[in-house]
């Protein structure tokens, strides 16, 4: 006898159940389905800025990770032209920041990477930026290298609802949009930052990074080699309705 | 003219470190399959110094001076399909690390005021070419049909390629061997 009596959507064809007040992306991974996503975080309220996740629901393009789920809806989301489009802003946030893999500490835990990969990206599509920004590396355990910043917010949230800091904020608008430290200095030593912030955790990316680890766990054994990112994320995906900060 | 039944194969370094080309040769004994399936025109292992007519050409390296322009435009001319090997022809890597900054002001620094040179000078010998202001990935220079990322790719990503080429599948580089590093 079926007891599941919560209500449900098709993603892909497939029945996912979930409880009200779940978003698409959030009742598809407990239900393990994979949606690509990388500025949606399990444990912080979406930003829906990416838009890695767009799905179509109901024959209409919108971001998964903020999409409330809702009885009835048709999801789409592991079609070519998604994946497609997913390609394309892949390769656009590489090309607007300097992405030099093969010198980043952050190289095989990387989200963006990751996503690269698993959905097959080869080449640069766009031409590369190669702006010219300075690195922080001010502070004793903390690198800032803001080549590689995705404008994700997750930092920002992370230090202001978690560290209860307010490290971390974006600036400007548009193209000139970039991360900002919060010191009159404009230097991370100047903050109060700790190694043990939820804020230097949660960086999806090699923007934050935590010196003195280097490569202690050597590249070929790290997180996104061992299993793919649509793997990998399943298996960080809350299995009851998720507990969240915020 | 190609051997009956083979593929006539060309390969090359730009602006490159010979890392691809050694990972290349990383198939190790796959090499003799490979052999059975291709023959060599120009390339570093055979010292041709022309590329002729050829099925499939493979590139190492992206494009930083005015000989690797000219190099590129033969290997696509010779070449049936053209093949992007290795993070310096796909993007520019590590040579395009210089695309921030001013050239001049990079041979500057390099040659004649960089600490500890003595009686520095800017090489301009007429036999080197002259380098590009900015180091460009293949595909913003001629027309290229596939890419295989990573610095260096691995061997069995190469092989993967190569065998799935050769074969007239359409390549597939799938987890693990897909990788930007
Ligand atoms: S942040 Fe990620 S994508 Fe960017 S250089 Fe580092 S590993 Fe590569
Ligand atoms: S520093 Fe990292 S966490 Fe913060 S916005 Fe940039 S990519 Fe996101
Ligand atoms: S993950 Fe949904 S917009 Fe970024």
């Amino acid at each position: 006898m079926n007891m599941d009596v919560r209500p449900s959507f098709l993603l892909d064809g497939e029945e996912i159940p979930f409880e009200p007040g779940q978003t698409v992306i959030q009742a598809a991974l407990t239900a393990g389905h994979y949606i690509p996503h990388l500025c949606y975080h399990p444990e912080f309220v979406p930003h829906g800025s990416c838009k890695l996740c767009t799905v179509k629901a109901n024959g209409r393009p919108a971001a998964a990770c903020t999409l409330p789920a809702q009885a009835g809806l048709e999801v789409e989301s592991e079609t070519e032209e998604l994946n497609d489009l997913r390609r394309t802003l892949v390769q656009m946030l590489f090309a607007e920041g300097n992405h030099f893999c093969p010198a980043c500490e952050k190289s095989g835990n990387c989200v963006l990477q990751a996503l690269g990969y698993d959905l097959g990206v080869m080449t640069a599509g766009f031409r590369h930026f190669f702006l010219d920004r300075p690195v922080d590396a001010s502070h004793p355990d903390i690198l800032l290298d803001f080549n590689r910043c995705v404008l994700c917010k997750l930092c920002v949230r992370a230090s202001e609802e978690v560290d209860g800091k307010g490290v971390f904020s974006l600036a400007g608008r548009g193209i000139s949009r970039r991360l900002i430290v919060s010191a009159e200095s404009g230097r991370l030593a100047d903050t109060d930052i700790a190694v043990t912030d939820k804020a230097v955790e949660v960086c999806p990316v090699g923007v934050i990074i935590r010196k003195h680890i280097g490569f202690q766990t050597p590249i070929g054994r790290r997180r996104y080699d061992v299993r793919p990112i649509s793997a990998q994320a399943l298996e960080d995906a809350p299995r009851k309705p998720e507990a969240r900060h915020g | 003219m190609a051997e009956a039944g083979k593929l006539r194969v060309a390969t090359t370094s730009l602006a490159g470190c010979f890392g691809c080309h050694m990972s290349l040769l990383d198939i190790d004994e796959r090499l003799f399959a490979l052999l059975e399936k291709v023959e060599f025109d120009r390339t570093p292992l055979t010292d041709i110094k022309h590329c002729g007519p050829c099925d499939i050409g493979i590139i190492e390296g992206g494009v930083c001076n005015a000989e690797n322009v000219e190099v590129l435009r033969e290997f696509r001319k010779n070449c049936k399909i053209l093949i992007a090997m290795g993070a310096c022809a796909v993007t520019g890597g590590l040579p395009a690390q210089r695309n921030h900054l001013d050239l001049g002001a990079c041979l500057q620094e390099v040659y004649l005021t960089e600490p500890g040179l003595v009686n520095g000078q800017i090489p301009n010998d007429p036999e080197l070419p002259l380098p590009l202001d900015q180091v460009h990935p293949l595909h913003e220079v001629v027309k290229v049909d596939y890419f295989i990322p990573g610095c260096p790719p691995s061997a069995d990503a190469i092989w993967k390629f190569l065998t799935d080429l050769i074969a007239g599948r359409t390549p597939r580089l799938g987890h693990g061997l897909i990788e930007y590093d």
